[in-house]
């Protein structure tokens, strides 16, 4: 069993990307042997009420077992509450915030209360670092990189939520995991797909420091290749357990 | 059959007190991955006595022995590049009679010297004399100078790529940061110059812009310093490429470029 819990559907402002399509990330599913995506609008990231892709996201994911929904959450809205009860009624395994893409302070107030509303709801809270490199971004994109020490505030402000954090490489990973209390780092899951492989060997290296129960499977496709984390995996000299713990074992825990 | 056109090895006069580990760690997933050949360079001393990019003399000669070492102790592994620093001319131009005539197959160019200067047209003379590739360090698209490097992009190279038309230059990682769109533009039409896809990027659609850019005969497979991007992509294009055309960018286009013999089963 492998679950992706960072994919996306729907275009990228910024270049072109092929696969962006309901239809595509199946043909990649299947290509990849992926038996589920958890999936978000990726163009509502962009918009003012990003809240306003969830209803196309609740209706394809209804269409496609393999598709679980990810909605997107601005807590500088009125009613975005409402978002919440829609998350839960709907299945969805997560709820996702990028503040830095809504112009939200990522410590602020907004963020607490949603932080907060996240551990009250039991719904794991997914933030991005980054969706692209930074040295390749778009001249006029310039929503700055999600902080490490946002995640430390974040994990600080509640002590139920949940968050899970995509697209981190290992120096921000050991920021926040070592800048944690222990208690407050067990309730942060990682995906790998930013994480390098030999022969750094960033992702064995946190697989041994950290340990293989804080990281989940996560490509960030169809902006990123799939392969990449399968990859960085069959690059591992890891137990059967401990890979299945990271390709679904470890997101089912986030979520239960 | 699968050479790695942009591979790096480190050495005990380096700053990495972890260097052997790294450089066994290239060997041991080169292995998983199937790679036949690493054709690896050494900057220098990486920083420990000269930066980086601007390896003094002392230092390329340094790193440039360390990798015939490498060379020696794995013969039907390792194939090196002679790296130099270009501001030192003669040094250089004798680093590289020095070191091919050891055995190493290409050259390496960092971030020393734009590539566009005319202080690299006696190494690029020197190439063709030789019947040797140069692999140049590229930043996709470089707006502005960055702390370190004298990075050059693709329109520099091939500024210098025009100036010798019968040397074949490595654009080096595709997917090592920056505009790969703007490098793609840039080389469509100039030849002499091939697309290394190695670097930690994996965008989507990268790929195939890199095909409708140079197509398949103008492709060389390549990991840079992840070797799990590198496999990914190789991977990817498994799934449309025809055996052939995989063949190409996998080995056939590397044995076409660099010196016969270069690898084992040419």
């Amino acid at each position: 069993m492998r679950i992706d819990c960072n994919a996306f559907l729907g275009a990228y402002p910024w270049r072109k990307v092929p696969g962006t399509s309901p239809d595509a990330l199946l043909q990649a599913l299947e290509r990849t042997k992926i038996d589920a995506a958890w999936i978000t609008h990726l163009p509502s990231l962009f918009w003012r009420d990003p809240t306003e892709g969830n209803a196309w996201l609740y209706d394809t994911a209804r269409k496609e077992t393999r598709f679980k929904p990810v909605p997107t959450v601005h807590p500088g809205l009125a009613e975005w509450e409402q978002v919440i009860g829609d998350a839960a009624n709907a299945g969805a395994p997560a709820i996702r915030c990028d503040p830095l893409y809504l112009g939200l302070d990522p410590t602020g107030g907004e963020m607490r209360v949603l932080t907060a509303a996240c551990g009250a709801a039991r719904l794991p809270l997914m933030l991005a670092v980054r969706l692209e490199d930074g040295r390749q971004r778009h001249p006029n994109d310039h929503v700055p990189e999600l902080p490490a020490a946002a995640v430390r505030a974040l994990i600080r402000s509640d002590a139920d939520v949940r968050l899970l954090v995509t697209h981190a490489d290992r120096a921000f990973i050991e920021e926040v995991h070592f800048g944690s209390a222990p208690e407050e780092a067990r309730r942060i899951w990682w995906d790998i797909c930013w994480i390098w492989g030999p022969p750094e060997d960033h992702l064995a290296t946190l697989l041994d420091t950290i340990g293989p129960e804080r990281f989940v499977f996560g490509t960030g496709q169809p902006l990123r290749l799939p392969e990449t984390s399968i990859a960085k995996l069959d690059l591992l000299d890891v137990s059967p357990d401990k890979r299945e713990a990271i390709e679904s074992k470890n997101v089912r825990e986030l979520v239960s | 059959m699968l050479v790695d056109v942009h591979a790096h090895f480190y050495h005990q006069r380096t700053p990495r007190a972890d260097w052997r580990e790294r450089n066994e760690s290239r060997i041991t997933a080169g292995a998983r991955i199937g790679i036949s050949v690493h054709v690896a360079s050494i900057l220098g001393s990486f920083g420990l006595t000269s930066p980086t990019y601007f390896p003094s003399p002392r230092d390329v000669t340094a790193g440039n022995d360390a990798l015939l070492a490498l060379q020696r102790a794995h013969p039907d592994r390792i194939r090196g590049y002679v790296c130099v620093n270009p501001n030192y001319g003669a040094h250089a131009r004798a680093e590289i009679v020095r070191c091919l005539d050891a055995g190493m197959i290409g050259i390496k160019l960092a971030a020393s010297r734009r590539a566009d200067d005319p202080l690299l047209d006696p190494i690029a003379a020197l190439a063709l004399q030789r019947r040797v590739p140069i692999l140049q360090h590229i930043w996709q698209h470089r707006r502005r100078d960055w702390p370190g490097q004298e990075a050059s992009d693709a329109t520099e190279l091939c500024t210098l790529a025009r100036r010798h038309p019968d040397v074949p230059f490595i654009l080096a990682h595709i997917g090592g940061g920056g505009d790969w769109l703007h490098s793609l533009h840039a080389v469509a039409n100039v030849p002499n110059v091939y697309v290394d896809l190695s670097g930690s990027g994996v965008d989507g659609g990268m790929l195939e812009a890199c095909i409708a850019s140079v197509g398949v005969n103008r492709l060389l497979w390549g990991s840079d310093i992840t070797m799990d991007t590198g496999w990914a992509k190789l991977r990817y294009l498994e799934t449309f490429l025809s055996k052939d055309d995989m063949a190409l960018v996998r080995w056939k286009n590397a044995a076409r470029i660099f010196p016969p013999g270069a690898f084992p089963t040419d």
